[in-house]
């Protein structure tokens, strides 16, 4: 038998994608307009727009995302297309590799302790610490680790994307304002700090860029996953 | 076209049917993505129509975070009882990690060739 009422619940969050779509495709464009300014970052844009039409109109999270449900589906399939750059780029990696570990390892430790550290010297309560200690790793893995050491890995999934927007938004003008111009050195920071969304910013400067940046965000979640658990008992917070 | 995109999503799936099945805690897509660079490599590299199909996604990646990141509006109270600690914690370790993880990737061009 056919549930009607569920039938019209459905037809009734159709409204989403559509929504979402436009939204993206208008934050696109006033993107470009802004000559790709890391400010009008698109994917802030376009979060910022839906969470005050959900919070307005009362309409829960849960029923959105299950409208959208495709979109994120679609994030795991260019997750994985995210090899094809990285094979096309490889060769740059020869002559580079020892300082990109380097720069891995010191970008990665540098956002799980000074997180933490701020995170405590502002007074966050003791869930929230453990929820932001894997952070700059990608939202899957962020959340597997919160979990693992205690902390609330939805919270995690939220940080996470902040995190990411953060890295995409202000990551350019800090590389601008240091003089860091070679495409990979820019692309490997963004991806280390701030995994997929900075790698999305990271492909707006080019193939070159986004491939580092995919690299980074693959080798980061790994190590993040590696240090985090033996950290957060190290300092006694579980 | 559509072949192409089968075929991402296949790895996809076996990446996360891999990562269930062994239970390592390493999300499904990051393992397809490392399948399918296996792939690629044993292939000698992606077809036209592949490179094609992955540059589409990627170029849209931005709209594909909008569903998980929408979540936020989900946490008003947390926000009021921690928001500052959240974003002053955030804020800098992620911006000094670029800064530092930046400045040493950028070491590569001064240390030239000489290095293997």
């Amino acid at each position: 038998m056919i549930d009607f009422d569920r039938l019209l619940h459905l037809q009734g969050a159709l409204i989403w994608l559509p929504c979402t779509l436009l939204l993206y495709a208008g934050s696109s464009a006033l993107h470009r307009r802004f000559d790709r300014a890391p400010i009008a970052n698109p994917t802030l844009l376009t979060i910022a727009a839906l969470t005050l039409v959900l919070a307005c109109s009362g309409v829960p999270y849960r029923t959105y995302f299950e409208a959208v449900a495709i979109l994120h589906y679609l994030l795991g399939t260019a997750v994985v297309a995210l090899a094809i750059p990285l094979y096309r780029n490889a060769r740059r990696l020869r002559g580079r590799w020892v300082c990109m570990a380097l720069a891995l390892v010191a970008g990665s430790l540098v956002s799980i302790f000074v997180g933490l550290s701020v995170a405590i010297l502002a007074h966050a309560s003791a869930s929230t610490v453990l929820s932001l200690a894997p952070k700059s790793a990608t939202a899957a893995v962020a959340m597997e680790i919160s979990r693992l050491i205690g902390g609330a890995p939805a919270v995690t999934a939220t940080l996470t994307i902040m995190t990411g927007i953060i890295g995409a938004v202000g990551g350019p003008y800090v590389l601008n304002a240091s003089g860091i111009r070679t495409p990979e050195a820019r692309g490997f920071a963004m991806g280390v700090a701030s995994h997929g969304i900075a790698t999305a910013r990271a492909f707006s400067e080019g193939e070159v860029a986004g491939s580092f940046a995919g690299l980074a965000m693959v080798l980061n979640a790994i190590l993040t996953a590696l240090v985090v658990p033996p950290t957060v008992r190290l300092l006694g917070l579980v | 076209m559509l072949a192409q995109l089968g075929i991402l999503m296949m790895f996809q799936f076996i990446g996360e049917a891999l990562v269930t099945s062994v239970g390592i805690p390493f999300p499904g897509p990051l393992c397809g993505m490392l399948l399918l660079l296996l792939y690629l490599c044993l292939r000698g590299g992606p077809s036209d129509d592949l490179c094609d199909v992955g540059s589409r996604l990627i170029d849209n990646l931005g709209l594909l975070f909008v569903p998980a990141g929408t979540a936020i509006v989900a946490y008003g109270t947390l926000f009021a009882t921690d928001g500052f600690a959240i974003l002053a914690a955030l804020i800098v370790s992620t911006l000094l990690a670029v800064l530092i993880g930046g400045a040493i990737a950028a070491l590569a061009e001064h240390v030239g060739s000489g290095v293997p």
